[in-house]
């Protein structure tokens, strides 16, 4: 069981690659559709993986760092992610769900109770990626706030540990949003008239540089207790708001050793780098044979006119080789992975039927699953709340 | 289909309300479901599809209410995020109208358009948003900006944000997503248009992210009943949410909506008028109104009673006996001890009527309540109810109306198994769905895209 690798898939339109809604099989016209992610997402499930994430944004997607490109020949607009998680819950049973939500203009007291519901119409298999919105564009769609055009070769380090400080802040609230609440809070007493035992609900009285929060949630305890929250991370500033405030952190290794080196890194920070638990993400093009894996990603490259690029690794390959990656790197510290499939649905297929079976065959993977929750899959224990006496729980 | 026949006969429309956080829900019934197991709101939803509603409501409390600065700990309390549990049950319903209570002074513009626009893709034309407004500084406490807005300026507000809405939504023509693997065309050349918002409120500028949805704008539905709100209304909803009960008053408020939506250039259809409704079954008229009795008893607690009292006198009461008479106690005029709802406007004449009423007919404290707060708008046989129906349809004094059942999960099972069958027959009430969205049940226009 302990040997079991973790397997998230990482959704996002047609897949990671700009030009995969253009792969015969993609269903381009349907990606605004529930009927598209719950396929998704079956698929998936079908192939026991642990969770799904889904990526959001206050923008157009751009092949700009900051701002509307202009661009015809790419995938944009996207759904929001919390509602979208939310539709495919009730269609499926194990999964988790998790969905980005940003913390840098969004109210974190609405995006708590969003994803303690998610958790609620999951019965206890939310999770959430709180992410950060650094750009420009995106703060003039709110015009509360108004930032420097990003540009990452020069990056404005204040801008950037402000960002996640605030990111830190909002999981904090929600962590004690969620927790507002004993699980036994509502009591029905008709003796007494009380639907509530007013005691076993907290104020959070959050105050902080950003914001002044305080509780309780309206929302009763999710099922899980803590949602699940997860976080990439490429430097140090989101290495320890990934350690201090999440229960994953997805990090990008280029090969092994760099993956042993952002282990040792995140293992060091204090306050959390010892326990969270550290995914690598991977961009994945699978095929038969390695060639026909390469011919598929260049094949795309030629259609969108660029050789593809990414945060993370780009995988080219077979599921066996693949396989034989993912338990390597085991062994530098990564405990788990987010796979983002280049083309939906063939990489998506690939990863949930080939490379789990490929696991499968090296005793690294689940043949069912092993648990109603998304904390149980991961191996969390339901945590005590913060707010009631141990004794009492 | 009796619809050749029943040409001339207004048709009515009607909506299912979540059993809200206030004394309505009563808990203390053995049959009394969860109020957040999302079992409760698909058994809600469906029954509520089954009988052919045109939509599925849920109001907003976005902080736990306080009674003498403690948590108000009598009456249901805790709730989903709207628009996520929405969002779920669009999944498990199929043709039912999806409308969420969201708040203005609470919420960014961007992102409630995309969240909006989102569960009406979700749900292939279902959404619906019921605009509210707030200036509550103790709501406040649990967001960025606190109690900054003005009461004056609270429909300024929203009326700029449901405008800056609209112009999101219609910022991404219809057909903008080609999708054309062949020409490699996503999205059409120049189809995204630019959004520059300059307001009092609110400055907005970029490219609004979430592609048209299929109803173009989600149905807005408005439950303010001041002049200001009415005048909102007329130029801005789809739905009016009112809380006008008696058949003279919904006409009085019918006559005078619709006559002010001329000046906005809108048809009287355009508007639909809506009010909450409460009531009570039974298989006769006798038997329902005993039946309307004992809800009302169940939902007045002696303990309920006595808070009902403090909030109308704006003072502490707790030492007096519920089954008792009114005591002689003057109400705390500067007063007040509830935090999160309506406040007592005119304290003095209030209790002045209460306490005519009390020595009028020698009622207790509870019976008092019980006699002021609870009636049921309709109480009788499935036959009267839907006669009562249709009179107040046919009278212009509703379209329709938002069942506020007072059990979870199953306070409509009754009335849609007893009196929609009657109102379909009466021919005043569709037997299928006749379109897709929820404009389509509503008889609603698409939208203009505005210049």
């Amino acid at each position: 069981m302990t040997d079991h690798l973790h397997l998230a898939v990482a959704l996002d339109g047609a897949g990671w690659h700009p030009a995969a809604w253009r792969e015969p099989v993609a269903r381009a016209g349907e990606l605004f559709t529930a009927r598209y992610w719950a396929g998704l997402v079956a698929e998936a499930e079908r192939g026991l993986l642990d969770f799904v994430t889904i990526e959001d944004g206050f923008g157009l997607q751009s092949t700009l760092d900051d701002g509307h490109d202009g661009r015809v020949d790419q995938v944009r607009g996207r759904l929001d992610a919390v509602l979208l998680a939310a539709s495919i819950a009730p269609l499926t049973s194990h999964i988790g769900l998790v969905p980005t939500a940003t913390t840098t203009h969004t109210e974190p007291f609405h995006v708590a109770i969003g994803i303690a519901t998610l958790d609620h119409v999951s019965q206890g298999r939310a999770g959430w990626r709180p992410q950060v919105s650094p750009r420009a564009s995106d703060a003039a769609h709110f015009g509360r706030r108004s930032f420097p055009p990003l540009d990452p070769a020069a990056l404005d380090e204040r801008h950037v540990r402000d960002l996640f400080e605030e990111a830190g802040d909002a999981v904090e609230v929600a962590r004690r949003l969620w927790d507002s609440w004993a699980d036994d809070a509502e009591i029905r007493d008709v003796a007494t008239g009380r639907f509530l035992d007013r005691d076993k609900l907290h104020y959070i009285d959050f105050r902080g540089r950003w914001f002044s929060v305080k509780g309780p949630s309206i929302t009763p305890r999710p099922p899980q207790g803590q949602p699940v929250v997860t976080a990439l991370a490429h430097a140090r500033v989101p290495y320890e708001f990934a350690a201090r405030n999440a229960d994953i952190v997805y990090v990008t290794p280029r090969d092994r050793d760099h993956a042993a080196a952002i282990a040792g890194e995140i293992r060091g920070i204090p306050g959390g780098g010892g326990t969270v638990r550290i995914f690598a993400d991977l961009v994945v093009f699978l095929g038969h044979s390695a060639q026909e894996a390469a011919e598929r990603k260049a094949r795309l490259d030629e259609l969108d006119g660029a050789a593809y690029d990414s945060d993370a690794l780009i995988f080219t390959g077979t599921a066996e080789e693949l396989a034989d990656l993912l338990l390597d790197w085991r062994g530098a510290g990564i405990e788990g992975y987010r796979l983002r499939p280049g083309a939906v649905p063939y990489d998506l297929k690939a990863i949930a039927r080939g490379v789990t079976a490929a696991l499968r065959r090296r005793g690294a993977f689940r043949h069912a699953y092993e648990a109603a929750t998304l904390r149980g899959l991961l191996g969390l224990p339901r945590p005590a709340n913060r707010y009631e006496e141990a004794s009492t729980t | 289909m009796a619809s050749s026949t029943a040409g001339a006969r207004r048709r009515v429309h009607l909506a299912a309300h979540f059993p809200g956080v206030n004394n309505t829900t009563v808990w203390a019934d053995p049959r009394s479901g969860s109020q957040i197991d999302f079992a409760s709101f698909v058994h809600l939803a469906r029954t509520a599809e089954r009988g052919r509603f045109d939509f599925f409501f849920l109001a907003e409390g976005l902080r736990l209410r306080e009674l003498k600065g403690r948590i108000h700990d009598l009456d249901v309390a805790g709730r989903p995020e709207s628009l996520t549990v929405l969002a779920a049950l669009a999944a498990v319903t199929d043709r039912l109208g999806l409308a969420a209570t969201v708040n203005t002074t609470f919420n960014e513009p961007y992102e409630l358009a995309r969240r909006l626009a989102t569960l009406d893709h979700l749900s292939a034309g279902r959404a619906a948003w019921n605009v509210v407004t707030t200036s509550d500084a103790f709501t406040g406490e649990n967001f960025r900006r606190g109690g900054y807005l003005d009461r004056a300026d609270r429909y300024t507000r929203a009326a700029e944000f449901v405008q800056l809405a609209r112009t999101l939504w219609d910022s991404w023509p219809p057909g903008a997503v080609a999708a054309d693997q062949e020409s490699g065309v996503f999205v059409r050349p120049g189809a995204i248009g630019e959004v520059r918002h300059e307001g009092a409120q609110f400055n907005v500028h970029g490219h609004f992210n979430v592609p048209r949805s299929p109803q173009g704008h989600p149905v807005i539905i408005q439950a303010g009943d001041s002049d200001e709100g009415r005048e909102f209304a007329a130029a801005t909803a789809d739905v009016i949410f009112s809380r006008h009960g008696t058949l003279e008053d919904g006409r009085a408020f019918y006559a005078d909506v619709k006559r002010r939506l001329a000046r906005y250039g809108r048809e009287p259809g355009d508007l639909k008028i809506m009010p909450a409704a409460t009531y009570a079954l039974g298989d006769t008229d006798a038997e329902a109104a005993e039946h309307a009795a004992e809800i009302r008893r169940q939902q007045v607690s002696p303990q309920t009673a006595i808070a009902f009292l403090e909030q109308i006198w704006g003072r502490d009461m707790s030492a007096h006996d519920p089954e008792g008479p009114l005591p002689d106690v003057e109400p705390d005029l500067e007063g007040g001890v509830s935090q999160g709802r309506v406040q007592v406007a005119d304290r003095a004449a209030v209790v002045a009527r209460w306490r005519s009423v009390a020595r009028e007919k020698g009622l207790s404290i509870r019976d008092l309540v019980i006699e002021m707060t609870g009636r049921q708008s309709f109480v009788g046989s499935p036959q009267t109810v839907a006669r009562q129906i249709e009179e107040f349809v046919t009278a212009e004094a509703a379209d329709g109306f938002i069942l506020v059942p007072h059990l979870t999960p199953g306070g409509l099972d009754d009335f849609v198994d007893r009196v929609v069958p009657l109102l379909q027959e009466r021919g005043v009430f569709r037997e299928e769905y006749e379109g897709v969205t929820l404009r389509d049940h509503l008889g609603l226009r698409a939208p203009g895209r505005a210049a």
